[in-house]
């Protein structure tokens, strides 16, 4: 079989590949461990081209043996940004750009796997804390997958992110409290219940594998090479490890030539992850978030450790825009390669270009940025950074007066 | 009388899933009780002289790093919850 055990991250316990989360000898998180030789014999390139265009065409990697919950998430644009390279001064620079995603966030690469998994295992309801992106794709993938969803989210995320879990028919349960609250109280709720898939509680172990599908992705579409330099949006720090462990699948069959690809990690001012790198010091919680950026603002990271740790090792660096640099970051993105992007891609645009500033990605660096939700969702925070509307009597005089 | 939650990783050690402790005036000293009424626990739980960032604990809701640690006060009827370090939204 493709999936061998659960495998404890810190002490290498193994576990049954069930849904388990938490090694019960040292309480370290657990992490698929696959049949290397199962995929050696059954992945191939050309079984990959030959498609579908979404993340299955890498199903050989991912670890779910039934037919998968799919909206036709994955294998997004890949876009050469010649535009924002020049302002920058990027010669090789590529965006994966997930805003354009079946719910409009990278989101439904995890939760398209992690529902599938539910099902396999004869779950009977799913459920999550978010910061919305993940409300609105898990609430999507339970209606397919014919399972109820049990959504809870901090007070104050944009609208529209709980307007779309809604309309999906979840129970979005509104927490009184930050997203490190919302997470606690389903911590506890998937305790209670443990027929029931929380995909970031106790699904996670699978649901991280879907985020390696942006670096199978990068790589293919680089002609199967790896980039020199990535920069990635944190919030918990899964992603940006998740993505290591991709491009790490991909030498390890043959994929690609080895390369030590540097990470870089992105975060609004003031998080742990982007602190404890920038400024030096272990991943202290933060209680108070002051930011926009709700879908990063998670005070107490998960992976923060294991993020820092990659960070570290492959001689990158993590940046921490300020919020008016982000809004400025949405808008450059916007106006120089047409992507609207939200917030958590104005964070890492900011943060390349500091990068680049500080002389710490080079000219020619081909580099892949990583861009994981829909401008439309946070519309609300640039709004009041743009040009007003032009106002005008229906008379083409009045245009030619006020405009022209 | 403190309540106390734990996880059901937990269980394997401490056989349950609530109980109550009584007379410990701070979660230093509630820790030193559960240690003793669970062997095995110290050991899964304080890596190099520390609490294992894997687990956090909550004070009626609070994380006791946004408190004050293990020297966080504990008062009759408080609760405490045990729970795995999980996040990603």
């Amino acid at each position: 079989m493709k999936v061998e055990a659960l495998k404890c991250r810190i002490c290498g316990k193994e576990f049954p590949p069930e849904a388990l989360y938490t090694c019960d000898n040292c309480f370290g998180p657990l992490e698929v461990k696959y049949n290397w030789d199962w995929i050696h014999d059954h992945a191939s390139k050309e079984k990959i081209v030959k498609g579908p265009n979404s993340l299955w065409r890498y199903r050989d990697f991912l670890p779910v043996s039934g037919e998968p919950v799919d909206l036709g998430a994955g294998f997004t644009r890949f876009i050469r940004a010649t535009n924002l390279g020049e302002k920058l001064g990027l010669k090789n620079l590529f965006l994966i750009d997930d805003s354009v995603n079946p719910t409009y966030s990278f989101k439904d690469r995890v939760v398209s796997v992690a529902v599938t998994k539910a099902k396999e295992f004869g779950m009977q309801a799913v459920g999550c804390a978010s910061t919305g992106n993940l409300a609105g794709s898990l609430s999507a993938h339970a209606a397919k997958a014919n399972l109820p969803a049990y959504i809870f989210m901090p007070r104050g995320v944009e609208k529209g992110k709980i307007i779309q879990a809604l309309v999906h028919g979840a129970k979005v349960i509104e927490v009184d409290g930050t997203y490190d609250d919302a997470n606690r109280v389903a911590t506890e709720v998937a305790e209670e219940h443990p027929d029931w898939g929380f995909v970031n509680i106790n699904l996670r172990p699978y649901y991280a594998e879907g985020s390696k599908t942006l670096a199978y992705e990068a790589a293919e579409r680089l002609g199967w090479n790896l980039p020199d330099q990535v920069v990635v949006p944190m919030a918990s720090g899964a992603l940006l490890c998740a993505i290591y462990r991709g491009f790490r699948d991909l030498e390890r069959v043959g994929f690609v030539e080895e390369r030590d690809v540097v990470f870089n990690g992105t975060q609004p001012r003031g998080l742990p992850i982007s602190r404890a790198v920038k400024y030096g010091g272990g991943i202290e919680p933060v209680k108070k978030m002051d930011t926009l950026v709700h879908s990063l603002a998670i005070g107490n990271p998960a992976d923060g450790i294991f993020a820092k740790d990659i960070i570290e090792k492959t001689g990158g660096f993590a940046e921490d825009p300020a919020d008016e640099d982000t809004i400025e970051a949405v808008k450059l993105l916007a106006k120089t390669e047409g992507i609207f992007t939200e917030l958590a891609g104005g964070v890492t645009v900011a943060g390349l270009k500091r990068l680049v500033d500080d002389g710490r990605i080079d000219r020619s660096d081909v580099v892949v940025v990583y861009l994981t939700g829909n401008g439309l969702k946070t519309g609300e925070a640039v709004l009041d950074h743009l040009d007003d509307t032009i106002k005008i009597k229906p008379r083409l005089e009045e245009f030619e007066e006020v405009v022209a | 009388m403190i309540k106390v939650k734990f996880p059901t990783v937990f269980v394997q050690v401490t056989k349950e899933r609530r109980v109550e402790v009584d007379g410990a005036g701070s979660i230093g000293e509630l820790l030193d009780t559960l240690f003793e009424k669970y062997p095995g626990l110290k050991e899964k739980l304080i890596k190099d002289g520390e609490l294992t960032p894997f687990i956090n604990i909550f004070v009626n809701g609070e994380d006791i790093r946004h408190l004050n640690g293990v020297e966080t006060e504990l008062k009759d009827g408080d609760e405490v919850a045990f729970i795995p370090a999980i996040s990603g939204g």
